[in-house]
């Protein structure tokens, strides 16, 4: 009885074995395995980023760390007070470090400073047997050497929020950086690189106890641009105190060699972290420091504009070249008087004369004769008003009214008074820097089609790359004649010594000489009382009403190769602020021979494989 | 061995060392073996700490248990109520002045060595017991005031264990107890009365019980409720053992025991890392040898020509098979965590002495198995 009472509860014994051990096995190895096995994820090296000579303008720092784990050390306070003597550690940081010990596990290491110097770590290094839980990590932290030089091409890296989770595991990283803006931005996944992982098996309280595999990551790729530091980072000299832009084109490859938007910003401190204060005042700078004016600012191109309104009359063939017109200073249109600049006129003038001395009523006479709807059409041809499609997010596309456009967007009909500002570029015009330079490189390489780009190539691997570019050349359909006369009285405005509104600007190098044109944009009404007493002068009147000054420009004149566009807000004239601007770049730019090098000779590692920078510089 | 005046016809020394059941101890070294190369692979394959220990403590055992065993049956028959009240007076001693560990009341240090008086009670309840009932006849054990005596020798250290609190030495002592009223010939249906008493009870026992008995008994009702707390145990153990499946993840290998998810490995869930690392092919074998060990057990003694030896061996054994299921049962879920440690396998060495004490009775109740002896305890002619 006793027996058959004991058996009975060791088969009960023997049932309950068979359902865990049997039954329910293939469950429990899998709560088993959960428990022991941790997946880490590897995150992988970013990519550099190098200019077009190979120059890395992005690239990963070594950020020096003091860790400690505290159940290495015996007394946390003693040892933290022997080390602040040996660096210094501010209050927070420590307070900061003894929290986190003790929300940590004894063997988790816990940040105490981090970006620490040479001389820092070496002094620990030399202290480490007085410093008993206290080790030096090495990680990896973006550095943008040339800081706000670059910074709104490049744009900035920053922690991902949780809007931009994906579902790829390696955003979920802690301290895990992605590109927030610019070329970091456009080639983040190319970058990035894919993330590798490391198997390893902890025990009960998290310590790891081995790796139990490991699949190694792919670094990032290296994205080369086509931008020139070099040149870069003389206008950005040349622009401080401005809030202005500058871009140049290579004319015939639409590559970006410079593109400056200032004032700039750190993007270091993005990658950091701000402090609120820096935060505000980034954003509350009527300068827009965040802001690539290059390409999402809108301004009114004023008389730059003029060239394609003389394209767009010339095709109409609403006038010849030799065709002139009076200006008396004025002309009338109803009820309305519209004024040149020139309060007694040019005179009569021809085309070429008018562009020379940016006569605005010859301009308001062939645009009357043209119609909007025509040269908004040869305006978005030539790059204006239509994005360019750069490789770069954030582009606005500006504006070219149409009839029709006004109709929907205001619903309101189209005045010819309408017409006659368009025609002096301004109005409801409204353009990009970038796209005044894309005009400019169209009109200097004989109206051929460029997109601008700022990639050259996206390095997978050296000699393996994928190049950016060597699309087809497409005619834009301008005649070639009327192209030659724009180029020649462009020409005129820098070279002319009498008429030019740009002669003092004149590059006199021989072989280096600019053509280019003024522009200078009212940003507030003139009254007839002011007209009447005289227009105040620029200097007179406060920074954010000064007029706009704008100069569009290709060198050399003979053979071009580079186009510009300068923007300088508020600056004043466009002959006296914004073409000494372009005088100056288009001449480093020259001297330095931007635009050389074919693609691909940058990549450093196999320099023999390809033909260098300086060979080609001299063929 | 002294014969202290008794004038039955003794046998020799040589005698009963030859009667010695060897058979019976081989199978005991051998469970002691497998636990431990447990405790070898407990410690990730090192004698220290546990298994060199264990080893000595088994020796020195082993030789206790065979004295006890060649003391001839009447002496320990004589001394069993004496034992009782000193096991008892002990037991008061720790109640006033005991050193308190793991959140209980049970030691009393020696110096030399921690002496756990309720570990000692487990042999002297069955002692006294089978004392008690030796000299009944069937008409006395059916008289119920008759039982009221070894009900209250039962109530005594029944009560002062639980105020420990031990519970779980407490249900062996009750449950021991039971199975040699049982042997004694009590009838069943007294068994059931007492059964629904308990289960009446239960609400009243309920609160009297420690904050941590409760959290037991409720976390073993849902172990999920609480895994990181009071449940984390249970869910451990029995990963442990699912995971080892039919064969095993193979000495040494497993996971669960060797990264500490599994608590306590070396003593109460010993048998889950025997269970994880040789799988149910490995707790099954050991079953069967705990099995083989009660059989004999049982058969030593059906063999016994006199009660006391009876009752002695039944409550032995019965008291080894407590042990053995009540482990196995908590490190499988099937009961709550009492901490009741696996006989011969768990690190420990007051388990192990009394275990070997009990055995060595068991032994002796085999060598001096055609001893007759009278009601009161004289030769029986």
């Amino acid at each position: 009885m006793l027996a058959g009472g004991k058996s009975a509860l060791m088969a009960a014994l023997i049932g309950r074995m068979y359902y865990l051990q049997v039954v329910e096995s293939d469950r429990y190895k899998t709560l088993a395995d959960e428990n022991r096995i941790n997946l880490r994820l590897l995150a992988p090296r970013r990519g550099r980023i190098v200019d077009r000579f190979g120059v890395p303008i992005a690239d990963n720092q070594q950020n020096y760390r003091a860790l400690l784990i505290s159940e290495n050390t015996r007394d946390i306070e003693y040892t933290l007070d022997v080390l602040g003597r040996i660096i210094s550690i501010s209050p927070a940081e420590r307070r900061r470090t003894v929290r986190d010990v003790k929300r940590n596990r004894s063997f988790v290491p816990v940040t105490i400073r981090e970006n620490l110097d040479w001389e820092d770590v070496s002094r620990i290094e030399v202290n480490a047997p007085d410093l008993p839980g206290i080790f030096i990590d090495v990680g990896q932290s973006r550095n943008y050497s040339y800081g706000a030089d670059t910074a709104h091409v490049l744009g900035y890296v920053a922690a991902v929020s949780p809007k931009e989770l994906t579902g790829d595991p390696l955003l979920e990283l802690p301290g895990f950086r992605i590109g927030k803006a610019g070329v970091e931005k456009v080639h983040d996944t190319a970058l990035r690189g894919s993330g590798g992982s490391s198997q390893v098996e902890v025990n009960a309280f998290g310590r790891v106890i081995r790796e139990l595999s490991r699949t190694e990551g792919q670094p990032g790729t290296e994205v080369v641009l086509t931008l020139d530091l070099g040149l870069q980072q003389f206008i950005t000299r040349r622009l401080e105190g401005h809030s202005a832009s500058v871009v140049v084109l290579d004319v015939l490859e639409g590559e970006v060699l410079a593109m400056v938007s200032t004032p700039g910003y750190d993007p270091n401190a993005f990658n950091r972290g701000l402090k609120s204060e820096e935060w505000k005042d980034l954003i509350s700078n009527p300068m827009a420091p965040l802001i690539n004016k290059s390409i999402a600012g809108r301004y009114s191109p004023g008389s730059t504009f003029k060239m394609a309104v003389l394209l767009a009359a010339l095709e109409k063939g609403v006038i010849a070249p030799d065709n002139q017109v009076f200006c008396r200073g004025y002309v009338e249109l109803g009820d309305f008087k519209f004024h040149c600049w020139k309060k007694h006129g040019h005179g009569l003038v021809d085309a070429k004369m008018a562009i020379t001395q940016s006569c605005d009523v010859y301009f308001y006479e062939i645009a009357k004769r043209t119609g909007i709807d025509r040269i908004s059409a040869m305006a978005n041809r030539l790059g204006l008003g239509v994005l360019s499609g750069i490789d770069l997010p954030g582009e606005r596309s500006g504006l070219m009214p149409t009839k029709k456009w006004k109709r929907g967007a205001l619903d309101q009909p189209w005045h010819q008074g309408e017409t006659l500002h368009a025609g002096i570029g301004q109005g409801y015009v409204l353009t990009t820097p970038l796209q005044l330079a894309v005009m400019t490189a169209h009109l200097a390489n004989g109206g051929v089609e460029i997109t601008p780009k700022l990639t050259r190539l996206v390095n997978a691997s050296v000699g393996d790359g994928t190049t950016n570019g060597a699309d087809e050349k497409k005619s834009l359909g301008i005649p070639a004649a009327h192209l030659k006369l724009v180029q020649e009285a462009m020409a005129e405005v820098v070279n002319n010594p009498v008429f030019g509104t740009a002669k003092k600007s004149r590059i006199k190098e021989p072989g280096m000489e600019m053509a280019g044109k003024t522009g200078t944009v009212q940003v507030r009404r003139i009254t007839k009382t002011e007209r009447d007493a005289g227009v105040i002068k620029n200097k007179d009147l406060p920074w954010k009403e000064r007029d706009h000054a704008l100069f569009v420009g290709f060198a050399p004149v003979h053979e071009p190769r580079y186009a510009i566009s300068v923007v300088v807000e508020h600056g004043g004239g466009g002959s006296s602020v914004a073409a000494p601007i372009a005088h100056d770049v288009l001449l480093v730019a020259q001297r330095r021979n931007s635009a050389a090098t074919g693609v691909g000779t940058i990549v450093q590692t196999e320099p023999t494989a390809r033909k260098s920078p300086e060979k080609v510089a001299k063929g | 061995m002294s014969q202290e005046g008794l004038n039955t016809p003794d046998l020799t020394l040589r005698q009963k060392l030859w009667q010695v059941h060897w058979l019976f101890i081989m199978l005991l070294c051998v469970a002691a073996g497998v636990g431990l190369a447990m405790l070898y692979s407990a410690a990730n394959g090192d004698m220290q700490p546990w298994a060199s220990r264990q080893f000595a403590r088994f020796c020195i055992g082993l030789l206790v248990m065979i004295a006890i065993a060649l003391i001839d049956i009447r002496i320990w028959m004589r001394y069993a109520y004496v034992f009782y009240v000193i096991t008892l007076g002990l037991l008061v001693v720790v109640e006033l002045a005991g050193t308190i560990g793991m959140g209980a009341q049970r030691w009393l240090n020696l110096g030399y060595f921690n002496l756990q008086p309720s570990e000692l009670m487990k042999i002297a309840l069955v002692l006294a017991l089978a004392r008690y009932f030796h000299g009944g006849s069937i008409e006395d054990v059916g008289r119920p005031t008759y039982l009221i005596i070894p009900l209250v020798m039962i109530a005594l250290p029944a009560a002062l264990v639980l105020r420990q609190p031990d519970l779980g030495t407490t249900l062996l002592l009750v449950m021991a107890s039971g199975a040699i009223f049982f042997t004694a010939g009590v009838r069943l249906w007294k068994f059931a009365i007492v059964l629904i008493a308990g289960i009446g009870g239960m609400p009243v026992a309920w609160q009297f019980m420690r904050e941590y008995q409760k959290q037991r008994v409720l976390t073993f009702l849902n172990p999920e409720s609480d895994p990181l707390g009071a449940g984390y145990h249970i869910i451990q153990s029995k990963i442990a053992l699912g995971s080892g499946g039919l064969f095993g993840k193979g000495f040494m290998q497993g996971t669960q025991g060797h990264l500490r998810f599994l608590p306590e490995m070396q003593t109460d869930f010993i048998f889950t890392m025997l269970a994880e690392e040789f799988g149910m092919v490995g707790g099954v074998g050991l079953l069967g040898l705990y099995a083989l060990i009660m059989i004999y057990g049982f058969a030593m003694m059906l063999r016994c020509r006199n009660q006391f030896g009876r009752l002695v061996g039944a409550g032995i054994t019965t008291t080894f098979f407590l042990y053995v299921f009540i482990n196995i049962a908590m490190v499988m879920g099937l009961i709550p965590v009492v901490g009741v440690p696996l006989p011969l396998i768990s690190y420990g060495g007051t388990a192990m002495m009394t275990l070997l004490i009990g055995f060595g009775l068991l032994l002796s109740v085999w060598v001096h198995r055609d001893v007759m002896i009278g009601r009161r305890g004289g030769d029986e002619v």
